[in-house]
């Protein structure tokens, strides 16, 4: 009654489900994205991710506030979606085919907004509004401001849950979009991440992946000392997930993660992606000072020098 | 006659999902009990239970909206949006996704359960958040209007339902307008606004003072949000006194809401029944009600003190 199977539907209407378009030429721009975005090399993305992560020190320096830390913990991840995995169209950011990107750790949101803005959905001129009055930019991700952004996140733990709602509609409408969440591992502390867990596992929701930055740092210490977490791993295999561990600044096994991701069925797919709090710039990796703290403008020029 | 309110809500919104295939309904392990068993039976592909998890629940309702769903969820109203309170701030209210959060259980007449089980506080939440409409039917009736314009409204909703059956005040005629109060009897001596099940008793006395010469207006103001301004102050300028009755806390319900409408419109002497900032304990629907002065004599010995007030007043 209250998990339907994936395939009950195509059983029951006798027909297999295809993917909806909603106009001819939605499906060719779905077909020219992943072309598009099909051809990158790792290299290639390697150069995106770090102009992503010099938009995330400008950008936070700029507002003097902000988390550049988990930003750039997250930044090779968030390339690797935007830029080579998702199905999606920035022209037309309600394109109801389009796979989603959660970022339930929303206190992460200068990473995503660098990335929307590189991929098109906003002008890169406003990524210097960050955090002011008037901007789409707000401080946590807010889908009511920025175009693109799915989910209004910043408090912690939802961000899984209101992903199920959206790989159930899929189900429901034999779309077959896909749904990536991004969770931070200090997120994980809380519990609707683990009600949402076993959840996903039980409504079989082979559509969506939930993708832990796993920095290994939260705002009082190391995950070990605040909270311990481990074996992370192990507890998202227990609830009923494939697991996979990767480093979560190397594409390509963050491209095979996800590609594994996809031949998984019946059963929802999570990326532990060990990562590096601050990577990227030398004095703010692993240096628990930025997790919600602005660059100076000195540490802004030092910053940049390494990201060229 | 008396109708349960919320078998009243399961038989609608089975009705609803034969007219709109984008309608989806989640319980979080009380589906027998909210009534939405009935929607499930019917619709099991699009009915799913979270399990005992309301947090999960809203959010998952949530996600569903964004993606298009007209989604009505359920629990008893101490768990939400007691127990998820953060949750529908930020993933419903804050965005105004389609979610429909409605709830039986409320109020004191859940009875022999317990605090655990009384929400008195489920209105002063859920009426401070931002853009969502919040309404407390008086009977099985109105259920099934206000469930209606929730399915046809685009944004969040909050209908508060209760666990006895209750009597039908409106005439078989009514019609159920959004932010409108409903004048059920007129007078000029004094206003009793009441809300959800204290409607009836609202009414009893009223017909009881009237054999003593007293008129009182009764409202069901059955819209908590947005409240109607209008019939407040037309309340307070043609009877000159207030009396609001409401199975909640004093403070944040419809006492306060009336209140700061009259204050600033047009003062007048009012009073409050409400629950007293206490938690009530076991025992029988009524046994509660009257333990906690929510019955149609305490409602008649406010009425009195108040029109004295009034008196001394002018």
């Amino acid at each position: 009654m209250n998990a339907p199977h994936p395939a009950k539907g195509q059983k029951k209407s006798g027909q297999i489900i295809k993917p909806r378009h909603d106009t001819k030429a939605e499906a060719i721009a779905c077909q020219k994205k992943t072309d598009l975005t099909s051809t990158l090399s790792t290299e290639e993305l390697a150069t995106i991710a770090k102009k992503l992560r010099r938009h995330v020190i400008t950008m936070t320096g700029r507002a003097g506030s902000g988390h550049p830390g988990g930003s750039l913990s997250a930044a090779d991840i968030v390339t690797t979606l935007y830029f080579k995995v998702l199905r999606h169209d920035p022209k037309n950011p309600r394109w109801k085919d389009r796979d989603r990107f959660i970022l339930s750790k929303g206190h992460a949101a200068p990473i995503l907004y660098a990335a929307l803005a590189e991929s098109g959905y906003l002008p890169l001129e406003e990524l210097s509004t960050l955090r002011r009055p008037g901007s789409c930019l707000q401080g946590h991700c807010d889908m009511t401001a920025t175009p693109g952004v799915e989910m209004s996140s910043g408090s912690l733990g939802q961000g899984l849950s209101f992903g199920i709602g959206i790989a159930l509609a899929g189900r429901l409408d034999a779309r077959d979009y896909r749904v990536y969440v991004l969770l931070g591992d200090g997120e994980c502390d809380e519990g609707q991440v683990w009600e949402a867990a076993m959840a996903s596992a039980h409504f079989k929701l082979d559509n969506m992946v939930a993708i832990v930055d796993h920095n290994e740092q939260q705002i009082d210490g190391w995950n070990y000392e605040v909270m311990n977490l481990e074996p992370l791993a192990e507890k998202w295999k227990s609830f009923g997930w494939h697991a996979i561990e990767v480093d979560g600044h190397d594409f390509a096994q963050l491209l095979s993660a996800l590609e594994e991701a996809k031949q998984i069925k019946g059963k929802p797919t999570a990326i532990i992606a060990k990562t590096v709090k601050g990577k990227g710039v030398s004095f703010m990796e692993r240096n628990l000072d930025f997790h919600g703290k602005a660059p100076t403008p000195e540490e802004v020029k030092k910053a940049l020098e390494e990201l060229k | 006659m008396e109708q349960s309110t919320r078998e009243a809500y399961g038989r609608t919104l089975v009705e609803l999902g034969k007219q709109n295939p984008d309608i989806v309904v989640l319980d979080a392990d009380l589906s027998k009990s909210t009534m939405t068993t009935l929607f499930a039976r019917e619709f099991p592909n699009r009915f799913f239970n979270c399990g005992i998890a309301e947090q999960n629940m809203i959010g998952i309702a949530a996600g569903l909206a964004a993606s298009g769903k007209t989604v009505f969820t359920s629990t008893f109203a101490v768990f939400a949006p007691g127990r998820c309170f953060d949750q529908i701030r930020m993933s419903v209210a804050q965005p105004g996704l389609n979610v429909k959060i409605v709830t039986s259980h409320s109020g004191i007449t859940v009875g022999e359960d317990g605090t655990s089980h009384q929400a008195i506080e489920d209105l002063a939440l859920i009426c401070s958040l931002p853009g969502f409409t919040v309404i407390v039917p008086a009977d099985a009736n109105e259920v099934v209007q206000a469930v209606k314009l929730a399915a046809q409204t685009y944004g969040p909703f909050y209908i508060r339902l209760s666990r006895p059956k209750t009597p039908l005040v409106y005439p078989s005629d009514y019609k159920f307008i959004l932010g409108k109060a409903t004048t059920l009897r007129e007078g000029k001596d004094i206003t009793i606004i009441a809300t959800g099940i204290m409607v009836a008793y609202a009414l009893e006395a009223a017909q009881n003072l009237a054999k003593d010469g007293i008129n009182c207006r009764v409202l069901s103001m059955s819209t908590l949000k947005p409240l109607d301004t209008d019939a407040i102050v037309k309340a307070a300028r043609e009877t000159g006194a207030i009396l609001t009755v409401e199975e909640h806390l004093r403070r944040g319900g419809l006492g306060s809401a009336v209140a700061q409408i009259a204050a600033e419109h047009w003062p007048v002497p009012m009073s409050f029944i409400a629950i007293k900032d206490i938690y009530a304990k076991s025992g029988k629907a009524e046994e509660l009600l009257k333990k906690h002065g929510l019955t149609a004599p305490d409602i008649e010995n406010a009425v009195r003190s108040l029109i004295l007030r009034k008196r001394n007043n002018s």
